[in-house]
Formats: C-alpha cells, sequence, structure tokens
C-alpha cells in the first residue's frame, strides 16, 4: 500500500465490503432508535405517532428492569468464571501426552457444535427433569430430594448450560495458547526451584493473561444476547428473565415495539458500558 | 563446591540410545566445555546433569552425594538456556530475583544480590526494563545474572552465544570467561564451536554421537588428538588428514598436518601444488592448494603479506615433528 494508485485501488476495492457492514450494522441501529421514539403497536393501531422519551422513562421505571439487568450480569459473570477456570485447567490436562490425544479433543470441542437450542432441550429433559432426570435420579439413588432444578434453582441450571456450551470455545483458545509456551521457561523456572503451583501461578498464567482477555472479551459480547437457552427452559419465569429477554417480550408478547426498541437501545448502553470496563481491568494485557 | 561425577551414565529416548555408557568427572571450579558437532548429544548430557531429563541407568553425583533421582531445583545447579529463557511478563529485576524468591531469601539480601549482579554485567539501568526491550546481549547477562544470584555450585550453559552476532560473541566469551574466574565456581559450557572451546576451557570433552572422543584441556587436544575425528574437529582451520603414498611413508594408515605446520614457497619444497583460493586474513593468509597428489586440497597457512594468486605454483614443506599420524583405525599413533 505504498503509492498513491495502489492506494486507491484498495480503496476501491474494501467499498463493498464497507458498504454493507455499515448497511448491515447501521440500518438496524437507526430503526431501533426510529421506533424508540414512537408509540408503535402493530396489533392496536400500528404507528400512533412520536412519544419522545416516554418509552425509555417506562422501560426503566418497569418493575421488571432491574432484575433483569442483574439476571444478566449474573448470568454473563457466572459463565465467565466457570469457563475460565476450567477452561485452563482443560487446556493444561489436554495439553500433556496423553493416549488417545485426538479423541479426546474432539469430544471436548463437541458442545460447541451442538445448537443453543437443543442443548438447552437437552440439559433440561435429559439432566434436570424432576422426575426422569439423570441428576433426579442421582439424587434417588443416595436417598435425597431429587432437586426442580430449573425453577428451585433456575439461574444456577442456567448458568450450568450455558457454561457447557462456552467451555469448548474457551479451552480451544487456551491450549493454543498453552502451546505457545516456551518450554524452555518451565525448566528455567524449575531450575529456579518452582514447584508446579508457582510454576502455574508466575509463568503459565501471566503467559495466559492475553489468551484469557481474549476469551472474556469474546464471549461477554455473545453471552450478553443469550436467548435461545432461556425461551426453551424457563421461558423467562422463575427470575431467569435477562434484558435481551426482556425486550423480546416486550415486542413479541406485549407487541409494543417502541417499548422493546427504547429496551434495545439501554441493552447497547448496558453492552457499552461493560465492554469499557472489561476493557479497563484487562486491557492492559492487550499492549 | 562443585565436584560433578557421572557413572556409567546412559540416556535413551525410546529405541534411540543417545548416550551410551559414559564416565566423567569434573573438578570443582574448572571450566568444562562439551563440544562436538550438532545432534551428537551435549545439550542430552547437560539436561542429564540439571535433572531436566532422567538418566535410563547409571549415577550422577554432585560433590560426592547421589543426585541421581534430586529434582533439577535441588541440585543447586543453575543453567543459561540457549533462548535464554526470560520470563517475559517481568522485569529484569523480577527475573533475577525469582530464584531467591522462590528459595525463601530475605528482601534486603535479595536486593543487595542483584545491586552486585547487575554491577557485575552492567545491567544496572535496565533493571526496570523487561526482556522484550532489551538487545539480544543483554538479554544473555540477564539469564547470567538471574544464574549467578542463585549461588550455585556449578554453572550450566547451553550454546549461551549461538544467538548472538559475531563481534558480540567474542566479547561475550571474555565475560564469562572473567566471570569464572572472579567466582572460581564449576562452569560446564556446551557449543558446538571449537574456538570457544578453545579459547575458553580448562578441560575440553570432544563428544561424538554421544561418545566422549578425548578429554583433556585445550592444548592437549591441539598437540596430541587421540583420533581422527578430534584432529579434524579442533583447530581452525581444520588440519588437512589424507591417506596413500605420503602416509605409508610415515608408516601410518593417514597422516595429518595442521595448515600452522606447512610452509610454502614459491622456489621449492616437498609438495608441488597450485594455488586455488587464497583467504587474505590481513595478518594471515590461508591458501588452498590443489594437485598436490595428496589430497583434494591442503589448507597452508602463510603470513599476511605472502603474495599469491589463483593458479600459481607454490612448494609446501611440513613440519616434520608436527605430523599426526593415524592407523587404519582411526587412532593416534605415537
Ligand atoms: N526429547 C527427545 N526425544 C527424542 N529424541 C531426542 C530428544 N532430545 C534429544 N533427542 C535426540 O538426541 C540426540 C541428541 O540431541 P541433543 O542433545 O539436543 O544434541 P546437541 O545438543 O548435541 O545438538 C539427537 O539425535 C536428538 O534427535
Ligand atoms: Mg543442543
Amino acid at each position: 500500500m505504498a503509492t498513491a494508485q495502489s492506494r486507491s485501488a484498495a480503496r476501491l476495492m474494501m467499498t463493498p465490503a464497507v458498504v454493507l457492514l455499515l448497511g448491515w450494522m447501521l440500518v438496524p441501529l437507526i430503526m431501533t432508535l426510529y421506533f424508540s421514539f414512537k408509540r408503535y403497536l402493530p396489533l392496536r393501531g400500528g404507528d400512533l405517532g412520536w412519544v419522545g422519551f416516554e418509552n425509555y422513562v417506562r422501560f426503566v421505571t418497569s418493575s421488571a428492569f432491574w432484575p433483569s439487568v442483574q439476571t444478566t450480569l449474573i448470568i454473563v459473570g457466572g459463565v465467565l468464571v466457570i469457563t475460565i477456570c476450567l477452561g485452563v485447567l482443560l487446556a493444561i490436562l489436554l495439553d500433556q501426552p496423553m493416549w488417545g490425544q485426538g479423541i479426546v479433543r474432539i469430544l471436548v470441542i463437541a458442545p460447541f457444535f451442538v445448537m443453543p437450542t437443543v442443548s438447552a432441550l437437552v440439559w433440561k429433559n435429559m439432566f434436570m427433569d424432576p422426575i426422569n432426570g439423570l441428576f433426579a435420579h442421582l439424587w434417588k439413588f443416595f436417598g435425597a430430594e431429587p432437586i426442580q432444578w430449573l425453577s428451585q434453582a433456575s439461574l444456577p441450571s442456567l448458568v450450568m448450560i450455558v457454561s457447557w456450551q462456552w467451555l469448548p470455545f474457551a479451552t480451544l483458545i487456551l491450549l493454543t495458547a498453552i502451546q505457545s509456551l516456551d518450554s524452555e521457561q518451565l525448566e528455567a523456572a524449575e531450575m529456579d526451584g518452582a514447584p508446579a503451583l508457582k510454576r502455574f501461578w508466575y509463568i503459565i498464567l501471566p503467559h495466559l493473561s492475553r489468551a484469557i482477555t481474549i476469551v472474556v472479551l469474546i464471549q461477554t459480547i455473545f453471552l450478553l444476547a443469550i436467548f435461545a437457552e432461556i425461551f426453551v427452559t424457563t421461558g423467562g419465569a422463575f427470575g431467569t428473565k435477562t434484558l435481551s429477554y426482556l425486550i423480546f417480550q416486550r415486542v413479541l408478547e406485549s407487541q409494543n415495539i417502541g417499548l422493546g426498541s427504547a429496551g434495545g437501545v439501554y441493552a447497547i448502553i448496558l453492552a457499552n458500558i461493560l465492554a469499557m470496563f472489561l476493557m479497563r481491568i484487562v486491557g492492559k494485557n492487550l499492549d | 563446591m562443585g565436584r560433578i561425577t557421572l557413572d556409567q551414565v546412559t540416556k535413551s529416548f525410546g529405541e534411540v540410545n543417545v548416550i551410551p555408557p559414559l564416565d566423567l568427572t569434573i573438578e570443582d571450579g574448572e571450566f568444562v566445555v562439551f563440544v562436538g558437532p550438532s545432534g551428537c548429544g551435549k545439550s542430552t548430557l547437560l539436561r542429564l546433569i540439571a535433572g531436566l531429563e532422567d538418566v535410563s541407568s547409571g549415577q550422577i553425583r554432585i560433590d560426592g552425594n547421589d543426585a541421581t533421582a534430586l529434582p533439577p531445583a535441588k541440585r543447586s545447579l543453575a543453567m543459561v538456556f540457549q533462548s535464554y529463557a526470560l520470563y517475559p511478563h517481568m522485569t529484569v529485576r523480577k527475573n533475577i530475583a525469582f530464584p531467591m524468591k522462590m528459595a525463601g531469601v530475605p528482601e534486603d539480601e535479595q536486593k543487595r544480590r542483584i545491586e552486585s549482579a547487575a554491577k557485575a554485567l552492567n545491567l544496572a539501568d535496565y533493571l526496570d526494563r523487561r526482556p522484550g526491550q532489551l538487545s539480544g546481549g543483554q538479554r544473555q547477562r540477564v539469564a547470567i545474572g538471574r544464574a549467578i544470584v542463585r549461588e550455585p555450585a556449578a554453572f550450566l550453559f547451553d550454546e549461551p552465544l549461538s544467538n548472538l552476532d559475531a563481534a558480540l560473541r567474542v566479547g561475550m566469551r571474555m565475560e564469562i570467561s572473567e566471570l569464572h574466574k572472579k567466582l572460581d565456581t564449576t562452569m560446564i559450557y556446551v557449543t558446538h564451536d571449537q574456538v570457544e572451546a578453545m579459547t575458553m576451557a580448562d578441560k575440553i570433552v570432544v563428544l561424538q554421537a554421544g561418545i566422549i572422543e578425548q578429554v583433556g584441556s585445550p592444548l592437549d587436544l591441539y598437540r596430541a588428538p587421540r583420533n581422527r575425528f578430534v584432529a579434524g574437529f579442533i583447530g581452525s582451520p581444520k588440519m588437512n588428514i589424507f591417506e596413500g603414498e605420503e602416509a605409508k611413508k610415515h608408516n601410518a594408515h593417514a597422516i595429518g598436518i595442521r595448515p600452522e605446520h606447512l610452509t610454502a614457497s614459491k622456489e621449492g619444497g616437498t609438495w608441488k601444488g597450485t594455488v586455488g583460493v587464497s583467504e587474505h586474513l590481513g595478518s594471515d593468509t590461508f591458501l588452498h592448494v590443489h594437485d598436490t597428489g595428496l589430497d583434494e586440497t591442503i589448507t597452508v597457512r602463510v603470513g599476511g603479506e605472502f603474495d599469491a594468486h589463483h593458479g600459481d605454483t607454490v612448494f609446501l614443506t611440513p613440519e616434520q615433528d608436527k605430523i599426526h599420524r593415524f592407523g587404519a583405525d582411526g587412532l593416534r599413533i605415537d
């Protein structure tokens, strides 16, 4: 890209992609903003004109708003903690030379290929069902009263399901990071008198910090928007209503597009606050 | 103290036998260099001593105590790796402090040792930088600093200079030698470069395919190589070794003569040949002489001002008492 000619050629060739991407992002964003200032009830009169900030005020003052923000944060935070802790451990384990390594690795990655709807249904019906689920049988085997997972422990159950889906992603990224660690560094630390745990703490973990940062950022973006898992398990009941689920309810169940759009704008703001917050904490690892 | 004894040590990786039974004693305070071509098992031997690899059989003793089963940290040996193996996320200060931190050395003692190591190695200005911000030579020094502060019984170096440029290598070579004189600690140094071996060692161990070909002081090896391999490996440029008529005249299967023990003249001498390439180094000139009937090329060292060009005829005369004789088995005949 040195000469003026090659620069303009490059620009020309990038234009379609840029236009497409911008359109892709800008059109929905602008439409959301547009609707958020309108009273728009598709089944009850359609477009009823501009209402200013009324939708925004109604959305935050509704009793469901703050609990949904809290639920969202709990799910995102819980899944992040579980996937990263287990991911680091699994990555270390998978990095050890062992028999059947290829197959084990494929098995570990497998959950990532299962559609969210399917995996949530499998968990709901095969594991967490209070009568026929595997957990219920396990509890009964030990003489305990089976837990009504999705109603009594709805949030932990959801965190568990979503963590199961995202663990492969974290493991995979962390595994490649571990494999790039120079083994001489570990040997040097061993000679310097660091036992295994200290080698993990002082050498492996700092080496992984960049990969962990990436996992946190990417997962946060996707976890803020989880929907299918909630839809097919609790349907938003038992305190599992996240912000995105609340928006869905406003738009589709209450048929109030203006209110839902205002919620969407709040979701964008929340995602950005969270992203900035995360970047601030972990950003120093991305230098 | 740092007297290291290897007793019938072997090492195999699966089926591959890298070190056949090997005996070696390294005296306290000695500077020992393991030298040999790439892949001959030098690093493996060093790693066995360090404890980073388990021996397949045999015994390693450090100061008379059996260390064969001791973990690396308990052997009180410090190693400098070829890649330096610095911890990239720690500052130079923390890198150097790391082994002391692991050993639980008190803070002010740590500080004292870091200061003195930094002074000795010219690192004082870089203590708060990270390894990524240092040049190759400085990283090398940090790695050495990290080894020094542990006050180990012996230092192990695995080709520490091979990532440095030629000028820096000469400088670091001297620094390491000086460090040895100052600390008076055993040092084991692995290299494939015979110049490093000759200039630094008290004792050279020449290895080939895991077998010790000869152990001795640099000059011993230079004067009396035990076999053709050592003769060809030690000394630069290489010794001229050839078989045939000339060798028979000396009652040997092959004879060797070093380039510096041949004299060249334009008037007359023992062997006649034509100059192929002449390399002028300034102080010396090396002539590669063809068509002598002895070997493809014979290398000879002449004075820097010797005027010879491609195609010139020269006569070579060996110093009779500097001719090395080898038998059909490759061993030296005295
Ligand atoms: N971990 C290992 N597994 C299998 N073979 C090895 C291993 N380490 C070294 N070797 C083999 O041992 C031989 C000696 O290697 P090394 O000690 O690194 O040689 P050097 O340091 O002299 O160049 C080589 O042939 C190498 O392939
Ligand atoms: Mg090596």
